[in-house]
């Protein structure tokens, strides 16, 4: 049982990060109609600058502020110099524009900061582990991502829900034309979305930093994913990437946990692992598949 | 972006040029001593068959694909596991004989290819728009990974085909020999889907994609058309997937990653959308580019991010429309 | 068309840098960009340090190292071998990092009258019934990495192991080869993703199955993730494990820091070897390079070496390559593992070592060699190979 409760902890940390990335991707995606791939390289500006930060100065709280300046500031450009120019144009060539800034930025970090890994070790005050629940250790930093994440869901919901931007991005989200016709400066509004999605991409690379490998194609690594949560949640609907993020970060590790041992009693055991390993890498695309099959507007999204 | 359904013989002296260029290449190539440009053009010519593939559904029929890769590597692997049922002597699943000989391997990896984007693209039309995207994505994903885990057919080291397939009266061992089969095939390629495109058929997939609502109410069978679209692109990669199976001797699941459906994509739109020739072209500036800028610094995707942010903010329509524009001033 | 076949002659022209006219050109085929660029960087560095500690030359004879990047695409080193062969001449290569892309390029080389050293990846099916008379490793057979993590689980005293690797052939070839030589009873198995970012799940599973070792298979980056999530879980403390070399080399311990303390590791090679020519190395390194020194620049530096031997026993030709290949065979260069040989497969002969992860001196982590484990050991293929 402590174990099943462990792995359901895996999975909503995971969940958590992927929600950190794909809550910019969605906004993007939804407001500005922009299919941004370059998306990922915030994600891993973030990680370079805060983890290069932190290690330089020793103090985590700086790296933070450094990947949120980096991400946000690489971000603004990106809009301001590439994006701004792609809002009317094609999906088409807004994939080989950020196509291309991927091989620039992942060019860019390779040439300033080497081949090799950067590492920055977890804050002394957040190591360790401590016991949820009798038996249940689980370690300090996951359970402080996982808050971090919740923290920055429900300052979204009063964002989105409770201001005046917010306001604007829902309605640019459904119906983009109106907010238009509103005389609402839509540029200043695109920049401020662009920005804050690179700096929730900058934060989740952050904090991935302690304990993946920050290193070059990091980015790639795990924007398919965020696409398939997007998708999944609906286009444009923060409420639906939050969802579909813990429903597929929980799935995924689900299977990964689960499936070769359930295989194990009707196969061999290699065979078994071969095939639940496969199937388990399939396992979130079979989903979102099903899921666009039943469902084309999203499993979040009130289907019109 | 319209096709160019025109047909004059002001189009045709360039194109006859260039087809006369391309069988001296090789020559030149000797002449010149750069011996590998015979290589290197024989690698557009495959990706560009498999960029106009993916064009017919992209270009022509509005249909984005993020998936296409998937039919270039069963294209491939549907050379190395005949190739590898042959050499073990064998039968596939018990009843299909292996075999080396070129003339079946192809018209086999057409038609496996065919029967997978049938199946898949029948799913995938039920969506549209992003989600059209996202779905072949997906279907291209869980077929990367189901032979990624078929340890038999070596998983994630890839298939190496020792001896390339056997085409009658010809040493298919030969690289100018290869080129010419190639060439031979692209210009089929070519002059069969210019057929199609300016076929009755090529005129209401342009019209599904301008207004699929006027198509419908016209009483067309808009997604049949679309899926028979679909079919025959999926068609066209699994060819040039078999040829480059050939050509590379070695058939891996890189062949079906989602980065290849990306640089498929790329070539189709950094040569124009919508053309006959565009993906073609757009093969030919991103291999030459790669290989050029590799050769000449270790930095080579900084280069090439750069070209490629150039072409998108500052050309519209492509290298095809830029050198139009060229043309019309000189 | 006109810009194509201009830009295919500039392509051609850049390819080809002036040489001195004597000189012998070998051509690197590398992994130089994405997540794995480091191992392919190591290589290369290692290699030159060869060439410079020689002033340029290897075996005396100038030579003229020609890199290219293949982006971990099987296709692209086809092609840049192609190239190589083609327009440049190029007889002698090396540098290639991952199995698929040996898969698609090293046929091509060897079956043009070309040599390959290979300087890391050796894929079990050119190593058997493939084996080619063209075709050198100086690194090790990839069994041969499991096969020593067996032993010495063995030789630790461990019973119950618990095995994860990717799910790709060299994964799976891992978990085969650790078998083959672990004797205790292997308590789970687990298959990761070669994407995996995140290894909780597993690891809960781990912890659950209450195994004496861990043995895994995770090289580069995906090793750094691994052992800190390892550790992050607190289980660094609670289950010892043994891995090969690609999953601990330089600069994942860099990485990791006290997270690998007490690991053990198995390798054909370690920079505290006490003999001179692995000092003379090591110095070398050290002093050039600003970085951890890698498994990966120690073999780009041997194969170095072996071609340098050859050439110094051909006096600088490559002309006739019967001879040429003869001269390679002999291994005759003073190796930095004190004992190098090739077998009959033209595949390493030579001894594995336990080595563990310490605390150094200066609080660093270090790796220290503690014992033997396999003496002149040699591949399973090797027997098939009819050369």
């Amino acid at each position: 049982m402590t174990l099943f409760l462990e792995q359901m902890l895996n999975g909503v940390q995971f969940g958590v990060m992927l929600f950190l990335l794909a809550a910019g991707l969605t906004l993007v995606f939804g407001i500005m109609g922009v299919i941004n791939l370059a998306h990922g390289s915030l994600y891993m500006i973030g990680a370079y600058a805060g983890t290069w930060i932190a290690g330089e100065t020793g103090s985590f709280l700086l790296g933070i502020l450094g990947a949120f300046a980096a991400a946000a500031l690489a971000g603004v450009a990106i809009e301001y110099l590439v994006v701004r120019r792609l809002y009317g144009r094609d999906h088409l060539d807004q994939v080989l524009a950020t196509f291309g800034l991927i091989l620039i930025f992942n060019q860019t970090i390779t040439l300033i900061f080497g081949r090799q890994p950067l590492f920055v070790s977890v804050p002394a005050i957040l190591d360790g582990s401590i016991e949820i629940v009798p038996g249940l250790e689980y370690p300090l930093y996951r359970l402080t991502i996982i808050v971090v994440g919740l923290l920055v869901a429900a300052g979204l919901y009063l964002l989105i829900n409770k201001t005046r931007i917010g306001m604007l991005v829902r309605a640019g989200s459904t119906n983009r034309d109106m907010v238009r016709a509103l005389g609402v400066d839509i540029r200043l509004l695109y920049t401020l979305v662009f920005g804050l999605g690179a700096l929730l991409a900058g934060l989740a690379g952050f904090m991935a930093g302690p304990i993946m490998a920050v290193q070059v194609g990091m980015g790639e690594q795990i924007l398919i994913t965020t696409f398939v949560v997007v998708v999944v949640g609906g286009v444009g609907s923060i409420r639906g990437a939050f969802f579909a993020s813990l429903f597929l970060g929980v799935v995924d590790t689900g299977l990964r946990a689960y499936l070769p041992g359930l295989l194990r009693h009707v196969l061999a055991g290699s065979e078994a692992d071969a095939l639940g390993a496969g199937i388990s890498s399939m396992g979130i695309y079979l989903i979102m598949a099903i899921v666009l099959l039943i469902r084309p507007k999203g499993l979040f999204m009130p289907n019109s | 972006m319209t096709p160019q359904t025109e047909h004059s013989s002001r189009r045709l002296l360039p194109a006859l040029a260039v087809l006369a260029l391309l069988i001296a290449l090789p020559y030149l190539a000797q002449a010149t001593g750069y011996t590998a440009m015979t290589t290197l053009a024989t690698r557009v010519l495959i990706y560009g068959i498999a960029a106009a593939s993916l064009n017919l559904v992209l270009g022509y029929g509005g249909m984005v694909s993020f998936g296409h890769a998937a039919f270039f590597g069963i294209g491939g692997y549907t050379v190395g596991i005949l190739y590898q049922h042959y050499t073990l002597g064998e039968p596939l699943f018990g009843f299909i004989p292996g075999t080396n000989q070129l003339l079946i391997t192809l018209p086999a990896a057409i038609v496996v290819s065919g029967l997978f984007a049938a199946a898949i693209g029948a799913l995938s039309l039920r969506t549209g728009g992003v989600q059209f995207i996202m779905i072949t994505l997906a279907f291209a994903q869980m077929l990367f990974f189901l032979f990624v885990s078929l340890k038999t057919y070596g998983g994630d080291d890839g298939l190496i085909i020792r001896r390339a397939n056997e085409l009658p009266g010809l040493n298919m061992r030969d690289k100018q020999t290869v080129y010419y089969v190639c060439l031979a095939i692209a210009v089929l390629f070519a002059l069969v889907l210019s057929r199609i495109i300016r076929s009755r058929f090529g005129n209401v997939l342009s019209g599904i994609r301008q207004s699929e609502k006027r198509m419908a109410a016209i009483g067309l069978p808009v997604n049949s058309y679309k899926l028979v679209a679909f079919i025959i692109s999926g068609m066209g990669c699994g060819l040039a997937g078999a040829l480059m199976a050939n050509f590379l001797r070695f058939a891996s699941p890189d062949m079906l990653h989602w980065t290849k459906s990306g640089e498929l994509m790329v070539m189709v739109i950094l040569g124009g959308v919508g053309t006959l020739f565009g993906p073609f072209l757009g093969a030919a500036v991103f291999i030459v580019l790669e290989s050029l800028l590799s050769s000449w610094t270790e930095n080579w995707q900084l280069g090439l991010g750069v070209i490629l942010l150039f072409v998108v903010l500052y050309t519209q329509g492509g290298v095809q429309a830029l050198l139009g524009r060229l043309r019309r001033r000189a | 068309m006109k810009p194509i076949l201009l830009s295919i002659a500039l392509a051609s022209l850049l390819g080809t840098t002036a040489v001195a006219a004597d000189a012998v050109k070998i051509g690197m085929i590398t992994t130089l960009t994405g997540p794995a660029g480091y191992l392919g960087q190591d290589i290369r560095d290692g290699f030159k340090l060869a060439m410079d500690m020689d002033g340029g030359k290897l075996g005396g004879t100038p030579i003229e190292l020609v890199v290219e990047d293949d982006g971990l695409k099987p296709g692209q080193g086809k092609q840049i071998a192609e190239r190589m062969l083609g327009e440049e001449g190029i007889k002698l290569f090396t540098g290639i990092v991952f199995s698929n892309v040996a898969g698609a390029t090293v046929p091509d080389i060897v079956d043009n009258d070309a040599i390959y050293v290979s300087p890391n990846a050796a894929p079990s099916n050119l190593a058997g019934k493939e084996c080619n008379e063209n075709y050198f490793v100086v690194s090790w057979q990839n069994d041969s990495l499991h096969e020593s993590a067996g032993q010495n689980a063995t030789n630790l005293g461990y019973k119950k192991a618990f095995l994860l690797a990717p799910n790709y052939q060299a994964g799976k070839d891992a978990l085969t080869g650790f078998k083959r030589y672990f004797k205790g009873e292997i308590v789970g198995e687990i298959y990761t993703k070669l994407d995996q970012t995140d290894f909780a799940a597993e690891l809960a599973q781990v912890r659950a199955a209450k195994p004496d070792v861990v043995f895994q298979f995770h090289p580069g980056g995906l090793g750094i993730t691994f052992l800190r999530q390892y550790e992050q879980a607190g289980l660094t403390k609670e289950i010892p494990m043994v891995v090969a070399e690609p999953s601990m080399d330089g600069v994942i311990l860099q990485s990791v820091g006290k997270a690998a303390l007490g690991l053990n590791v198995s390798s054909h090679w370690n920079h505290d070897f006490d003999n001179p020519a692995n000092k003379a190395f090591v110095e070398a390194w050290e002093k050039a390079y600003n970085r951890p020194l890698t498994s990966y620049a120690e073999q780009g530096y041997e194969a170095a070496l072996a071609y340098g031997a050859a050439l110094k026993a051909t006096g600088g030709s490559i002309e006739d390559l019967a001879a040429f290949r003869d001269a390679m065979r002999k291994a005759d260069f003073q190796s930095t593992r004190g004992k190098f040989a090739f077998g009959k497969n033209q595949h390493p002969i030579q001894n594995w070592y336990a080595l563990k992860v310490v605390e150094g001196a200066d609080g660093k982590m270090d790796l220290k060699t503690v014992g033997e484990l396999f003496k002149d050991h040699t591949d399973p293929y090797a027997a098939d190979c009819k050369l």
